[in-house]
C-alpha cells in the first residue's frame, strides 16, 4: 500500500512525518490545565488557594528559618534579632536548644542518669522492629520479650533482681502449665499456672529478691522515683505501656462481648460502655484523687502506674469496639468451618478467627493507638511533668517569659512525627496483608 | 439429636462433668465469674467504707443543696454565688452542652467542606485539605486548644484599641460585634411587647416549610412535576416572619455592645476561653469528620454514578438522589461517634479555664466541699448519661436506615 503512489490529484502522494502532540496535550501544561484550571470554578479555587498559601508561607518561612538558635534568654534572643534584622518578627528557637533537657527528660530527672533513657530508647526501637517487620530475624523477638523487664530496671533503677523475679514468675507459670498438662484436663491448667505464678509473685519472690539484694545487688542502678520522670520520656513510657497492654485487654473484652455466656457478656458490655461514656480526664482525676479510697488502707500506689492503668483501660474499651467490628465483619462461614474442623473455642479463635478479624481491624487498632499516644498529654492536668508541663514551666520562668509559639510548635511536631509514622505504617501493613486480588 | 458430647444417662452425674461436659461448663464458668465479680465488688466497697471511716467522712450528697459561694463567668441560667452547688453543676453542664452543640455544628461544616474538597479534581485544593487533615489529626487536641487560646489573647486588639479619634481596631458587621482579647461581644436581642407573635410566626413558617416539602414530594411522585422548592421554601422562611415583625412595629430590638470606660458594655460577652475551646475542638474534630465524609463518598461504587447518568439524571440530582442517600448510611454512625468524642473532649476546657461541668462540679465545688468521691461519681454519671443519650440516638438512626432485606 505505502509504496503505491496515488494518481488522484487531491490525495497526498507521500506520507507525512509523525508530528508531536499539540503542546496543550502533553507534559506540564496539560497537567496544569487539567488539574488546576479545568473550568471557571476550579480556576477561582486555584487562585484563591495560591493566594492563601503564598501569604501563609510568606509569613511563616522567614519567621521559622530566620530564627535564632543560640541565646540564653528571650531578652538576649530579641537583642540578637534586633541587631540582625532590626525587628523581632523571627522565631527564638534558642529556647528549645537551651531547655532541651527539660523538654525531653523533665525537670527533675538527674542529668547523670540521662544515658539510661538513651539506652532504653535504643532498646525500645530494637524491641519494636521485629514486631513491625516480619522480614527481620525472629530471634530478635527475644529482645522484645526481655524489654519490659529491662526497661523497668533502666528507668526506675534499683538492682536487676526485682524485674528478674517478675520474669521468673512468668517462667514458673509456663512450667506449671506444662507439668499440669500431663496430669490434668484443659480447664484446670490455667488455674494451676496462675496460682503458681501468684504464689511466687506475692509470697516467695519478694523474700528471695530482698535476700539477694542484701547479699549481691546485681547491677544496681541509682533509684529514680516516678515523680522525677518527665518530658518526652514519660509520654513514651505511658504511651508504649498503654499500647502494649491495651491490645490484649481489648481482644479479651471483645471476645467477652461476643460471648454466649450472658453474665460474661453483661459484665464486658457494662465495662466497655462505662469507659467509653466518660472523658479520659475524669478517669485520670479518679486515678489521682479517688483510687486511694478503693485500695486497702495505707497502700502506696505509684501515680505513673495508676495513670498507665487508667489509660490502658480507657483505650482497651475503644480497642474492644474496633475488634468487635472486625469480628462482626467476618462471614459466619469462617466460624462454622472452624467448628466443622473440630477446633475448640480457643483454637478456633487463635488459628481462624483472630488472624482475619485483626487484619480487618488494623486501621481502627492503629487509630486507637494514635489516640492513646495523643491522650498522654492529658497527664499534664494531674501533675505529671510531661512536655506540656515543661512548656508551662519554661514560660513561667523569668528568662523565657513571653515565649509561646516555638515551644508548642516543637511539642506538636514531636507528636506529629510519632503519630504520622504510625498511620503510615498501618497503611503499609494493610497493603502488605491484602490477600484479595483486586 | 445426639452429639458426641452427650453422656450416656446410665452413668449418672459426676463432678468432673462440671468442667468437661459442654452442657454444664457454661454454668460453671458463669458461677465462677459471678463469684469473682461479687468478691471484687465487695472488696472495693469494703475498702471505701474503711477509708471513709478513717477519714471521718461518709457518703453524703446534701452538700448539693448548700450555697456554692463562688461565681461563674458565663451562666445560661440564673445563678449567683448564693445559689446551690447543684445549680452550679447545672450551669456547668449547660456550658458543656453549649460548647459541644456549637462545636458539633462548626465541626460538621468544616469537616464536610474539607472532605468534599479533598476529593476535588483540583490538585492544589486537594493537597491543601490533605495537609489540613494530617496536621490536625496527628497533634493532640490539648495543644490545639492552648494554641488557639494563645492566638486569641495575643493577636486580638485590647478594648482600649477601639477608643479615640483614630482607633487602631474597629468593630465588625456595622459596629455591632466587637472582637477583643477579653472576649467577643455580640448584640443581645431585647424582647419587646408582641415579640411572642414574631416567634410563633417563625415556628409556624418552619412547620409550613416542612409540610410543603412533604406535599411537593407527593406531588412529584404522583405527577412527575418538579417545583422550584428551594426558592419557595426560602420565601416561606423569610416573608411571614418579616411581615409580622414589620406589622407589629419591630418589637425585637438589639442591644449592641458599646465601649464604656475600660471595657465594652451591653450585648452578650462570649469569653475567649469559650471561643478558643469551640474553635479548637471544631477544627480538630473537623479533620476526623473530613476523613469520614471522604470515606463515605468513596464507599459508593462508581457504577451507581454511571447508572444514574445512564438514566439521564443531571449531576446535581445524581448527587442528591443516588450518591448522598447511600453515602450518608456510611457517614452518619462514625459522625455521631465523633460528636460524642467532641462532647467528651470539651472537658479539656480545663486547659483554658472555661467553666464547664468539670470546672464547677468536679473543680470548685469539689475543692470547696472536699467531697471528691461524691463529686467525681456524680460527674461521671452525668457524662455517662449524656453519652448514652447521644449513642441511643445513633442506634435509633441506624435502625431506621438499615437496609430492609426481604
Amino acid at each position: 500500500m505505502s509504496d503505491q503512489k496515488s494518481t488522484i490529484a487531491y490525495v497526498r502522494s507521500e506520507i507525512l512525518e509523525q508530528q508531536p502532540a499539540p503542546r496543550g496535550q502533553v507534559g506540564a501544561s496539560k497537567w496544569v490545565r487539567e488539574n488546576l484550571f479545568s473550568g471557571w470554578f476550579n480556576t477561582i479555587l486555584t487562585l484563591v488557594s495560591l493566594y492563601l498559601v503564598f501569604n501563609l508561607l510568606q509569613a511563616l518561612v522567614p519567621w521559622a528559618f530566620g530564627g535564632v538558635w543560640t541565646a540564653d534568654s528571650l531578652q538576649d534572643c530579641r537583642t540578637i534579632l534586633n541587631e540582625r534584622y532590626g525587628n523581632t518578627h523571627h522565631a527564638c528557637w534558642a529556647v528549645i536548644n537551651e531547655r532541651w533537657n527539660q523538654i525531653v527528660y523533665g525537670t527533675f530527672f538527674p542529668s547523670s542518669e540521662y544515658w539510661r533513657t538513651h539506652v532504653a530508647f535504643v532498646l525500645l526501637i530494637l524491641a519494636i522492629l521485629p514486631v513491625l517487620f516480619d522480614a527481620l530475624p525472629r530471634k530478635m523477638m527475644w529482645i522484645t520479650v526481655a524489654y519490659p523487664f529491662v526497661m523497668v530496671w533502666l528507668i526506675w533503677g534499683g538492682s536487676l533482681w526485682g524485674p528478674l523475679s517478675v520474669a521468673v514468675g512468668f517462667g514458673i507459670a509456663y512450667f506449671a502449665a506444662s507439668v499440669a498438662a500431663r496430669y490434668l484436663g484443659s480447664g484446670l491448667i490455667a488455674l494451676v499456672s496462675v496460682v503458681a505464678a501468684l504464689v511466687w509473685w506475692m509470697i516467695l519472690g519478694p523474700i528471695v529478691v530482698s535476700a539477694l539484694n542484701d547479699t549481691v545487688p546485681l547491677l544496681a542502678l541509682r533509684e529514680i522515683q516516678s515523680r522525677e520522670l518527665g518530658g518526652f520520656v514519660i509520654s513514651v513510657i505511658i504511651g508504649v505501656s498503654g499500647i502494649a497492654l491495651s491490645l490484649p485487654l481489648g481482644i479479651i473484652l471483645a471476645l467477652g462481648r461476643q460471648s454466649d455466656l450472658p453474665l460474661v457478656k453483661m459484665i464486658c458490655v457494662g465495662f466497655i460502655e462505662f469507659l467509653r461514656g466518660v472523658p479520659l480526664i475524669t478517669l485520670l482525676f479518679t486515678a489521682s484523687l479517688l483510687l486511694n479510697y478503693f485500695l486497702p488502707p495505707d497502700t502506696e500506689f505509684d501515680l505513673t502506674l495508676r495513670v498507665i492503668v487508667m489509660v490502658t483501660l480507657f483505650s482497651s474499651a475503644y480497642m474492644a469496639e474496633v475488634i468487635r467490628g472486625g469480628l462482626a465483619a467476618l462471614p459466619k462461614g469462617q466460624y462454622e468451618a472452624a467448628d466443622a474442623l473440630g477446633l475448640d473455642y480457643w483454637k478456633a479463635q487463635r488459628l481462624v478467627i483472630m488472624p482475619q478479624a485483626l487484619k480487618i481491624s488494623i486501621p481502627g487498632i492503629v487509630n486507637t493507638f494514635i489516640g492513646l499516644f495523643k491522650d498522654t498529654t492529658l497527664v499534664f492536668f494531674i501533675g505529671i511533668f510531661d512536655m506540656l508541663a515543661a512548656a508551662q514551666a519554661i514560660r513561667a520562668n523569668s528568662a523565657w517569659n513571653g515565649i509561646t509559639w516555638e515551644l508548642y510548635i516543637f511539642i506538636g511536631l514531636i507528636f506529629w512525627v510519632c503519630c504520622f509514622s504510625m498511620s503510615r505504617y498501618s497503611q503499609w501493613l494493610e497493603r502488605k496483608l491484602r490477600t484479595d486480588h483486586r | 439429636m445426639t452429639t458426641l458430647t452427650d453422656i450416656p444417662q446410665s452413668q449418672g452425674f459426676r463432678l468432673s462433668q462440671l468442667i468437661y461436659d459442654t452442657r454444664y461448663r457454661s454454668i460453671t464458668i458463669q458461677v465462677i465469674v459471678f463469684i469473682a465479680f461479687m468478691l471484687v465488688g465487695w472488696i472495693l466497697v469494703r475498702n471505701v467504707t474503711i477509708n471513709l471511716a478513717n477519714l471521718g467522712k461518709e457518703i453524703d450528697f446534701t452538700f448539693l443543696r448548700n450555697p456554692s459561694n463562688y461565681d461563674i463567668q458565663q451562666t445560661l441560667i440564673e445563678y449567683d454565688s448564693t445559689s446551690s452547688n447543684f445549680r452550679a453543676a447545672m450551669v456547668g453542664l449547660l456550658n458543656t452542652l453549649l460548647v459541644a452543640f456549637l462545636g458539633c455544628i462548626l465541626a460538621t461544616l468544616v469537616g464536610v467542606t474539607a472532605g468534599v474538597l479533598r476529593l476535588s479534581k483540583n490538585w492544589l485544593v486537594a493537597k491543601i485539605m490533605t495537609v489540613y487533615v494530617e496536621t490536625f489529626r496527628n497533634i493532640p487536641v490539648v495543644i490545639w486548644i492552648i494554641a488557639t487560646m494563645a492566638v486569641l489573647s495575643e493577636t486580638l486588639p485590647q478594648p482600649s484599641a477601639f477608643r479615640g479619634e483614630t482607633p487602631s481596631a474597629s468593630m465588625w458587621l456595622w459596629d455591632t460585634v466587637a472582637v477583643t482579647n477579653r472576649g467577643t461581644y455580640i448584640p443581645m436581642p431585647v424582647w419587646g411587647a408582641g415579640s411572642v407573635f414574631v416567634i410563633v410566626t417563625f415556628l409556624l413558617s418552619l412547620l409550613a416549610i416542612w409540610s410543603f416539602g412533604k406535599w411537593a414530594q407527593r406531588r412529584f411522585e404522583a405527577t412527575g412535576q418538579i417545583l422550584p422548592t428551594a426558592w419557595i421554601k426560602l420565601a416561606i422562611f423569610i416573608a411571614p416572619t418579616l411581615l409580622v415583625y414589620m406589622a407589629l412595629g419591630a418589637p425585637i430590638t438589639f442591644d449592641s455592645p458599646a465601649l464604656k470606660g475600660f471595657n465594652f458594655q451591653g450585648g452578650i460577652q462570649l469569653s475567649n476561653s469559650m471561643i478558643a475551646l469551640w474553635l479548637a475542638l471544631s477544627i480538630y474534630t473537623g479533620a476526623f469528620i473530613a476523613e469520614i465524609v471522604r470515606a463515605g463518598i468513596l464507599a459508593v461504587s462508581k457504577g451507581q454514578t454511571e447508572a444514574a447518568f445512564a438514566l439521564g439524571l443531571r449531576p446535581s440530582r445524581t448527587m442528591n438522589l443516588v450518591i448522598l442517600p447511600q453515602a450518608l448510611r456510611v457517614i452518619i454512625p462514625p459522625l455521631i461517634s465523633q460528636f460524642l468524642n467532641l462532647t467528651k473532649n470539651s472537658s479539656l476546657a480545663l486547659a483554658v479555664g472555661y467553666q464547664d461541668l468539670r470546672a464547677t462540679l468536679g473543680g470548685t465545688t469539689m475543692n470547696n466541699t472536699g467531697r471528691e468521691l461524691e463529686c467525681m461519681l456524680l460527674m461521671m454519671l452525668i457524662y455517662l448519661i449524656v453519652s448514652l443519650i447521644i449513642s441511643s440516638g445513633m442506634n435509633v438512626y441506624n435502625k431506621s436506615m438499615k437496609l430492609k432485606e426481604r
